[in-house]
């Protein structure tokens, strides 16, 4: 039988008694838990590396946050979109930019080296590289 | 494929009978509690659940993830178990979804920041967490007080200058509001100070999560001595009191999670490791 709050309170912390005396267990708010068992606790790299911060995620986290994702672009919030840490969005435009000014440059180089002396240097351009390919060692999974 | 993985909850100072205790702890999916010791003998060890590799493998688990329902079962079960053992000895929360090829990383895991473990146990022995939560109530909107303007109109008022006045009412009462709960929670912070061992702050509650009536405007979790809980409820829950508009919730006790990590609040820094 249950007792009364008042009195597990003020013989807590009896380890006797359901664990933690009132007030929590599976009556708690979702919200409190997920925001202890999402954004606290300890991180530590399982061998399933999920990152908890990625866009999948967010759509969750936002829920916590905002009413909804269509209600805060409505109020003009959509801060997450321009976040690369947060959005895969954000990160396309900026690959795209970075794309564009780095096609600039080298359209730039070229012009220049087409005005400079020394065409016969070009070899030294085509050089290529062998990369080691790197293969993944398959570990103790297979086992 | 149908080899089990390791779901890891927590890490722990094993103590006797607490494998006993964890008997019919239902953990993720279903799947029963056990320890997982350091190396034998050593009192350092994780509570864990075998688990499907299917549904916890990066690719499913970054699917469920987005599902609500399951993020919830997963995320309670996940809480459960914690609360279940810390109500027995001190608990290091993990976050939830950390999962092992098996039980040997685990121990590997549990062997190689075994000294940080050991220090963030030692500091959070004896000690829980405690949320704090102030609302400020909601001000109901002007067109909801109709009845307010009614009023006014039957006193002379135009209805145009009903609306304003209700208007100005409405904004002079929520100003009032939001100067007692800011009281309120310098209040909360210095009755923290003198109490408390630790202070964090999460994140303010939005959403359609956030079940609370009103406006959340401070959410703090604050880790005190077994001893020190209940005044220390009671003196929070006392700050509201003659402050209009304004609640104080309290939540708990909670396992440390606001303050296990032995890393720092970013967890271990990325070039730190040996």
């Amino acid at each position: 039988m249950p007792e009364p709050a008042p009195d597990r309170l003020s013989s807590y912390p009896s380890r006797a008694m359901s664990p933690y005396g009132y007030g929590q267990g599976s009556s708690a708010n979702l919200a409190d838990i997920l925001e202890r068992v999402l954004d606290k606790g300890i991180v530590i790299a399982g061998d399933i590396r999920i990152n908890l911060l990625d866009i999948e995620l967010l759509t969750i986290r936002l829920r916590l946050i905002v009413a909804s994702v269509d209600k805060a672009r409505e109020m003009g919030i959509d801060w997450w979109e321009h976040d690369p840490a947060l959005s895969s969005r954000a990160g396309e435009r900026s690959l795209a930019e970075e794309n564009r000014r780095l096609h600039a440059e080298i359209e730039a180089l070229k012009q220049e080296r087409e005005l400079s002396p020394g065409k016969d240097q070009r070899s030294a351009g085509r050089r290529t590289t062998s990369r080691s390919s790197s293969r993944r060692r398959s570990g103790a999974a297979d086992d | 494929m149908t080899e089990p993985v390791t779901y890891a909850y927590a890490v722990l100072r094993d103590i006797e009978g607490l494998a006993a205790a964890l008997d019919g702890v239902a953990g993720v999916v279903g799947a029963p509690v056990r320890l997982v010791r350091a190396s034998p003998g050593n009192e350092l060890a994780a509570a864990v659940s075998s688990v499907p590799a299917q549904d916890f493998q990066e690719s499913a688990l970054r699917r469920h993830l987005e599902d609500l329902d399951w993020l919830e079962a997963v995320a309670r079960a996940h809480h459960t178990v914690i609360e279940a053992l810390a109500a027995h000895t001190t608990v290091l929360p993990l976050r939830l979804a950390t999962v092992y090829l098996d039980d040997r990383r685990v121990e590997t895991m549990l062997g190689a920041d075994a000294q940080q473990f050991s220090q963030a146990m030692r500091r959070l022995a004896g000690h829980l967490e405690w949320g704090v939560k102030i609302y400020v109530d909601r001000q109901p909107d002007v067109r909801v007080t109709g009845e307010a303007g009614a009023a006014a109109t039957t006193e002379g008022l135009s209805p145009g200058r009903a609306y304003l006045r209700a208007r100005r009412v409405q904004r002079h009462s929520r100003d009032e509001s939001y100067r007692a709960a800011r009281q309120a929670a310098e209040h909360v912070e210095a009755i923290g100070r003198d109490m408390a061992a630790g202070h964090a702050r999460h994140q303010l509650q939005q959403g359609e999560l956030a079940t609370g009536a009103g406006e959340n405007v401070v959410n703090d979790a604050y880790l005190l001595a077994h001893e020190t809980a209940a005044e220390f409820r009671t003196r929070v829950l006392d700050a509201a009191r003659g402050l209009p508009g304004v609640r104080i919730d309290v939540t708990g006790p909670w396992a440390p999670y606001s303050f296990a990590s032995p890393f720092g609040a970013e967890g271990p820094a990325p070039d730190s490791a040996p």
